[in-house]
């Protein structure tokens, strides 16, 4: 039973898809290019989630009689006012049996369709969990070229709002279609064995309709492009107005600021009412064409009734057949954004399954091993290694080098010159394009993952922290260690006092990210996951931020007794961590321009002894100072 | 339950607020409403008379041509008056939430323009953002269902009408119907508000995770975590799916019981009907009418159930905005008096300032600086430096004590005259995402002090290096400037506004020793401005007349650079450990 048009559904689904329209997430990345066509997305999709695939002939086929059960009423008024009333006269057991089995029919058809729900909803979050799982774990297996920080927010959104997209979708837009396209074929089936001629005038009176919808909807998705762009143009204005909000206030620029945010404010407004003409309009297309069909319908039926051979009943129970079609049609044009929505969501989805995970840990073909490292403090070799980020030019260029085992190295370079590429290399949290690392001998790709995560170690600048104690923070990176043991490593690097100081000792929560310690704090955690670990090789970034001198002090005597009987390959922001290292790697532009001792290095015109000259800058003006003196 | 009435409560509230602003919009939305409601009404009258008065007759013997039009044309004038009423309804609806949109932005950006910068700095940028964009988005959802809503009440009330009129013994079916329907879809409603707020947590969760783990890449790359992470989010997303499917399980009960209804009251319409039919009370288009208006009615039940829902999200995000709303504004100084001419004096006298009660930055702190006196200002980090450069900039407001600039009260300075007088160069060079020229003068400045600003500031040269000179658009979308550069043109935007009082707070710390000794000579040279610098720097400190040396919230002592080497252990020590930590090498 259908309503000239459902007002509810139609409300529904229309303020729902002005929001997620108005509010797609504007990113321009190339991903898309990958899987063009919406059948090789549906294919590629069915590929990657059999789930969905699994019983679908069954749901469709109850589906369809769900579907007949609106085609019900309409047959019965036909039924009722043809035979009802032979003759004239009340046919009462006739009418009273026709309703008591349609009524029947109606509350069995109500059974079924809870199945038939059911089995859809199971399948279509059954396929959500799995790609959602499945999408987070390739993620994570990406190479480190792959997780910049511009693409960060890109793969957080294909886990999370892109994969919703799909759930939203699957949940409303996917039973509609399947649901109201069966309607559609059953209403158009029954009309036909009434009167093929009546069919022809409804479809005649919809088929003009079509381009119609098609053309408003056109127009209508170019108008929320317009609402997303100007929400973006608002939101970037209020965004330098709170980020620049120092200087509005400070240079008394507030009249400024807030014209040109009124001025983009207003803005958005002119276009979100621009997209609002066709959000009205749209859906009263449905209920006009279908006008035209009903009056169409009636003078045919009127005029030529006795030449194609339908009565009342028939020509009533058509009228109420027009309205069941109107419904689905309306409710599939609404649903055709959603789909494109979703289907621009999936592609995105499926072009991250897509990128090849390049760090995998080597195979193990029969007979052979996984090459483990040695124990003890580890040389590395590096020959002629280039890399590059996807999509981009070589940020590291034939860089060779050799590392005895115990060196203290820093690395140093501008920012951009390929030091922190060099030091996820040494790691292998990113693979080179070209050339060969060798730690302790072995080649690194032929390292056996477990073994490679203990023995060699990084401590990032920003010492990361998950969300739980210090103690389990530490305990991630040596599963299995005891309580005692983590004592022991914090101890071993003389901080028991900064322990001692915190609020909970070791239990203390690290907070999101880590954000209850301070960045030199993280840091110190990081070393003592380090420490652990027993890894031969520490690959360290120095914090660039300032650390108040007290932990500052802690952190370089813990990474001095850290680095002892270990290799270290530290990205050095200061001299002073270069002056006191055995061997000093200055990157340029993506080369290994100059290596040796800082002594070395530091007279002459290299890029080093340029870099230790803008230093002396200062000292010398200390130097006049203490002249003044 | 109780929690979910008061939440209505307070959202007729909100939403009588948002009519009360755009009542004329509103009107017409609820005129469109109504026009809707007759119409559809009509449309079920025109159905019925049709099949009385053209389809029986017709099989019976004939009807007059004119007769068939008149009705052809009632069908297609009902679906525009439908239509109208549609139209009507939707895009006014529109301009209402949408001008409630514009009247809530302007509102929250004016509260950030006013409130005090301490407020600020203690709300993340993040959140200010939300507040303008998903808050305000959120918080006029609930208007577009309300006409729709409103609208119900009238087509009820025709609908009943119509009813009765067609037949009485019919319209006591639809009676029972319609409460029973409203009746199912609140307990639907209600029986779903649980497992969807869970599965709206659920999907928080799930993000939450996504976020932290994809942020701490590094840390689970070089820890090897990824199959712990992965079993992470499969939990979150097993319990998501496990919501999802309560939700589902309700609606597969649910959606087929409401469609189920409205069938079986048409079923006993046509029993019924058929019976009268045959006894003569009631014509065969009455019964049309009467199933065609059940049509009409059973749906919209619906909608209330989906208001509701709105309405909560709206009150939720009503509420953010409030708070945001009910942050003081920085109150407007009543009486202004003006500054002397010439050069102008710099002084506080025993201020003090807090963050928090417990959180003390300065207490008792005096300090002046003499008219076109540079006076360097040095201390650890975390002494009070900036916020000493805040208090004389006028950023915000001494807790106690005193801050004059050439002899006057800043209270009793208009803010103009204070903001034009006494300019503040931050330590974080911000820059506007726009011409370097409208950052230089934000079209008040002339080009002429614009062009010595820069040159002064040693910018004149790299400036005229960029691609359009001074035209160069600067940001995201277009030139990126070295940190050095960008606080050499975020001086050059002070020195641009001619300023009798320069205070810089580790502006300079970019700018190569060099080149900072002629800025500061070009200063001394060319502007007759009094000037308060904050330095780690020997060389900077080093150039100025005076050194002030902040301890522990006060001045602990001032003299020039030699004097206090010589007599001040603590500041050779503090000097010497800025050489060691503060120099970088990237």
């Amino acid at each position: 039973m259908t309503p000239p048009i459902d007002p509810v559904a139609e409300e529904l689904l229309s303020i729902q898809h002005s929001y997620e329209s108005s509010h797609r997430e504007d990113e321009s990345d190339q991903d898309d290019e990958e899987i063009s066509g919406t059948l090789a997305v549906l294919r590629l999709g069915l590929k990657t989630s059999p789930e969905l695939k699994r019983g679908i002939w069954i749901t469709i086929a109850f589906a369809f009689i769900v579907a007949f059960g609106r085609l019900l009423i309409p047959i019965l008024i036909q039924q009722v006012l043809d035979r009802g009333f032979r003759g004239g006269k009340f046919n009462g057991s006739f009418v009273y049996a026709a309703c008591g089995a349609t009524a029947l029919a109606v509350l069995s058809l109500a059974a079924l369709s809870r199945l038939s729900y059911m089995r859809l909803v199971r399948a279509a979050e059954a396929t959500m969990f799995a790609l959602r799982v499945r999408v987070f774990e390739h993620i994570h297996r990406l190479s480190m070229a792959e997780h910049t920080e511009s693409r960060k927010g890109v793969l957080v959104a294909r886990v999370t709002s892109d994969i919703e997209t799909l759930a939203r979708f699957a949940q409303w837009g996917g039973i509609s279609w399947i649901i109201n396209s069966t309607v559609i074929v059953l209403t158009v089936i029954v009309m036909t064995t009434y009167s093929w001629v009546l069919t022809l005038v409804v479809v005649l009176a919809f088929v003009p309709a079509l381009p119609v919808l098609r053309f408003m909807q056109r127009r209508q998705l170019r108008a929320y492009d317009e609402v997303r762009t100007k929400t973006a143009d608002m939101l970037a204005e209020v965004s330098e107005m709170v980020t620049g909000i120092a200087v509005v206030r400070g240079y008394g620029l507030e009249a400024r600021a807030r014209t040109r945010i009124r001025q983009r404010i207003e803005a958005l407004l002119r276009a979100h009412l621009r997209a609002a003409r066709y959000f009205a309009a749209m859906f009263t297309i449905g209920d006009i064409f279908g006008s035209i069909a009903l009056g169409g319908v009636t003078a045919v039926a009127v005029f030529h009734g006795d030449v194609i051979g339908i009565g009342l009943g028939e020509t009533v129970a058509f009228l109420f057949l027009v309205q069941v079609l109107l419904n689905p049609i309306a409710e599939l044009s609404e649903i055709l954004d959603l789909t494109q929505t979703a289907v621009a969501g999936w592609r995105k989805v499926l072009a991250v399954l897509e990128i090849p995970v390049d760090v995998a840990d080597p195979v193990v073909s029969e007979g052979a091993t996984r090459n483990p490292l040695p124990d003890g403090s580890l040389s590395v070799q590096v020959r002629g290694v280039d890399f590059a980020y996807r999509q981009g030019d070589l940020v590291l260029l034939d860089v060779s080098v050799e590392i005895p085992a115990g060196a203290r190295v820093a690395v140093v370079g501008e920012t951009g010159s390929g030091k922190t590429t060099f030091a996820k290399i040494l790691c292998r949290i990113a693979d080179p394009v070209a050339g060969v690392v060798l730690v302790g001998g072995v080649a690194l790709h032929e390292v056996d993952g477990m073994s490679r995560r203990k023995a060699i170690r990084m401590v990032p600048q920003d010492g990361f922290l998950f969300d739980t104690s210090v103690r389990e923070n530490v305990r991630f990176g040596s599963p299995g260690a005891s309580d005692s043991e983590i004592d022991a490593a914090f101890l071993s690097l003389g901080l028991q006092w900064w322990v001692d100081g915190l609020v909970d000792g070791l239990e203390t929560a690290a907070g999101e990210r880590g954000d209850n310690l301070s960045v030199g704090e993280r840091q110190l955690v990081a070393l003592a996951r380090a420490q652990l670990s027993g890894a031969g090789l520490l690959v360290l970034d120095e914090a660039t931020s300032a650390v108040d001198p007290e932990t500052e002090r802690a952190l370089s005597d813990a990474l001095d007794r850290l680095a002892a009987g270990r290799t270290t390959v530290t990205i050095a922001h200061r001299l002073s961590t270069a002056e006191a290292s055995d061997l000093v790697l200055v990157f340029d532009k993506g080369r290994l321009v100059e290596q040796g001792r800082h002594d070395d290095l530091s007279v002459g015109a290299g890029t080093y002894a340029k870099l230790y000259q803008s230093w002396l800058g200062n000292t010398r003006n200390q130097a006049n100072a203490e002249v003044i003196e | 339950m109780t929690v979910q009435k008061s939440l209505t409560r307070r959202g007729v509230k909100v939403l009588i607020r948002f009519v009360r602003t755009h009542p004329k919009p509103f009107s017409v939305a609820m005129v469109g409403a109504v026009l809707y409601a007759g119409a559809a009404v009509l449309g079920t009258i025109v159905l019925g008379r049709l099949t009385d008065k053209v389809l029986a007759p017709s099989f019976d013997g004939g009807v007059s041509a004119s007769r068939v039009w008149f009705f052809v044309a009632a069908i297609v004038i009902a679906a525009l008056l439908r239509s109208a009423g549609v139209i009507l309804r939707r895009y006014s609806a529109a301009v209402t939430s949408r001008r409630m949109q514009v009247t809530l932005r302007s509102a929250i950006t004016e509260k950030y323009l006013a409130a005090p910068m301490s407020w600020l700095r203690d709300t993340p940028t993040g959140q200010l953002l939300a507040h303008a964009d998903s808050d305000v988005e959120a918080a006029v959802e609930a208007i577009n269902p309300l006409p729709l809503s409103l609208g119900l009440v009238a087509l009820i009330v025709f609908a009943v009408i119509s009813l009765v009129s067609a037949d009485p013994v019919l319209s006591l079916i639809g009676l029972c119907l319609f409460p029973s329907l409203f009746v199912l879809n609140r307990f639907y409603t209600h029986r779903i508000e649980a497992p969807a707020a869970a599965a709206q947590a659920c999907v928080g969760a799930v993000s939450a995770i996504a976020h932290e783990s994809f942020d701490g890449v590094m840390v689970v790359k070089s820890l090897g975590l990824e199959s712990h992470e992965v079993d992470r989010l499969a939990a979150a997303a097993d319990r998501l799916q496990t919501e999802r499917l309560k939700i589902g399980r309700l609606r597969a009960v649910f959606e087929p019981l409401l469609d189920v209804l409205p069938s079986l009251g048409a079923i006993a319409v046509l029993a019924v009907g058929a019976w009268r039919v045959s006894n003569g009370a009631m014509t065969p288009g009455d019964m049309v009418q009467v199933i065609a208006t059940f049509n009409l009615l059973a749906f919209p039940m619906r909608v209330l159930g989906f208001l509701l829902e709105e309405i909560s999200r709206s009150v939720v995000a009503m509420d953010r905005i409030d708070g945001v709303l009910s942050a003081p504004s920085v109150p407007v100084p009543t009486q202004a008096k003006s500054l002397p001419d010439g050069l102008l004096s710099l002084e506080c006298d025993d201020l003090g300032y807090s963050f928090t009660e417990s959180d003390v930055v300065l207490e008792g702190c005096c300090l002046r600086v003499e008219p076109g006196e540079v006076v360097a200002l040095v201390g650890v980090t975390g002494t009070g430096k900036s916020t000493l450069c805040e208090l004389f900039a006028g950023m915000m407001s001494q807790d106690s004590g005193s801050l004059r600039v050439g002899g006057t009260a800043y209270q009793e300075l208009s803010t103009e005259d204070l903001h034009r007088e006494v300019a503040l160069v931050f330590q974080e060079s911000f820059l506007f995402a726009d011409t370097v020229l409208e950052n230089l003068t934000f079209g008040t400045a002339s080009s002429e002090d614009a062009a010595r600003a820069l040159r002064v500031a040693q910018a004149d040269r790299f400036v005229a290096a960029l691609g359009d000179g001074l035209e160069t658009v600067l940001g995201e979308r277009g030139v990126t400037l070295s940190g050095g550069q960008r606080q050499r043109i975020a001086l050059a935007r002070a020195l641009a506004r001619n300023p009798r009082v320069l205070i810089l707070d580790d502006a300079t710390s970019a700018i190569d020793p060099i080149v900072e000794a002629r800025i500061l000579d070009g200063l001394r040279n060319e502007f007759s401005v009094t000037t308060l610098i904050v330095a780690h720097r020997v060389s900077t400190i080093a150039l100025a007349d005076r050194v002030a040396i902040l301890r522990q919230g006060r001045i602990a002592a001032t003299g020039t650079h030699a004097e206090l080497l010589a007599t001040d252990a603590d500041y050779r020590a503090l000097v010497y450990a800025y050489e060691h930590e503060g120099k970088a090498v990237s």
